[in-house]
């Protein structure tokens, strides 16, 4: 029973150090990690792949790109001067929020502008809701006008009979 | 029996509510007018292309792998064939072989240029893939896809036939099926 127990734990370490192991094969010291190559492929988008980040794009193309970006993390850039190097090949497209720069300032200004917008309309709104409704000055029990000739063009027809 | 309803003076307050300058409503409205003739231009814009056979090809350039630039219009009396193509493109590995062999049979004639494109592509694996099938004609990746953008390439590979006169003559979707197909689309263009 005792031999059966220490076989067990033997070959449960013996699986955590090959499997701490192979971790270890897969992070070399110096190369960048998977995390730090998806912390910036995660703000880039494959024109291939539309609407896919990066970051968790299966094709071989996306594939590339990752690996280049390793590259460039493994030369020392930093992440802007690699987010610059793919502007430059694929074009602005490839940034997941575009620059603010030319007509794309559209696209970070009109936002806020139509809520800023659909707020005073709001207000404008709730402020005529909240005003009191002007009372007429008349007494309920005077009759009007029209219904006044009526009644009376009523009796004199009535008296005529 | 008098009746008493109280007249609201109007006619004091309209005038000069209307006189009041509502600007506004003017920014407001001026803001959507010129919102409106941006999209409509973005519209417009986005109808633009697909080059279709019969249109005159816009120029562009390619800088290729080895430096050097190559202009569109400065081809005008060759029949140019512009490839579209990628590493990580396998149909496009169908038809490498195919497009190189064609490049070497009209090359010594010096009235067809070949141009291979390179679309969404890394360098490293792109040289590797000219080296891999031994392309020797013209081949650059497609800044800022530029070039891709303009044609409104749907995938790769697609290939275009460019006439003497820099006018799109046909257009290929897809790998070619043979050497006889490239020759076939471009001995046409050679003879006119």
């Amino acid at each position: 029973m005792k031999t059966k127990l220490f076989g067990l734990l033997a070959s449960f370490i013996l699986t955590l150090a090959f499997s701490s192991f192979g971790a270890a094969q897969s992070d070399l010291p110096g190369t960048p990690s998977d995390d730090e190559v998806n912390a910036i492929a995660k703000q880039l988008y494959c024109p291939v792949c539309e609407n896919i980040p990066l970051d968790v794009c299966g094709t071989q193309a996306c594939a590339q790109w990752r690996e280049l970006i390793r590259e460039k993390l493994d030369q020392g850039w930093t992440e802007d001067q690699i987010k610059m190097y793919f502007v430059e090949q694929y074009g602005d497209r490839v940034l997941a929020s575009p620059p603010a720069r030319g007509l794309n300032w559209l696209v970070y200004i009109i936002p806020p502008l139509a809520i800023l917008a659909g707020l005073y309309i709001l207000l404008r709104a709730f402020q005529a809701w909240k005003r009191p409704v002007p009372e007429l000055d008349q007494d309920p029990q005077t009759p009007d006008v029209d219904t006044d000739q009526y009644a009376a063009r009523l009796e004199e027809q009535l008296r005529n009979r | 029996m008098t009746t008493d309803i109280p007249e609201t003076d109007t006619s004091s307050e309209e005038p000069q509510d209307s006189r009041r300058p509502r600007w506004g409503r003017i920014i407001v409205w001026a803001g959507l007018i010129a919102l409106l003739v941006l999209l409509a231009l973005g519209l417009q814009r986005s109808r633009q292309g697909p080059i279709t056979v019969g249109d005159m090809v816009p120029n562009f350039s390619l800088s290729t792998f080895e430096g050097e630039t190559i202009e569109l219009d400065d081809l005008t009396g060759k029949v140019v064939v512009l490839n579209f193509w990628a590493s990580w493109c396998k149909p496009c590995e169908q038809e490498a072989a195919e497009l190189e062999e064609a490049w070497r049979y009209y090359e010594p004639q010096g009235e067809v240029v070949f141009l291979g494109v390179d679309y969404v592509d890394t360098e490293t694996e792109a040289q590797a893939y000219l080296e891999k099938f031994d392309i020797t004609y013209p081949n650059g990746p497609d800044l800022g896809t530029r070039i891709s953008q303009a044609f409104r390439i749907r995938g790769v590979p697609e290939t275009y036939f460019i006439g003497k006169d820099g006018i799109l003559r046909y257009t290929q979707i897809g790998p070619f099926s043979s050497l006889a197909q490239i020759k076939a689309t471009i001995e046409p263009l050679l003879a006119e």
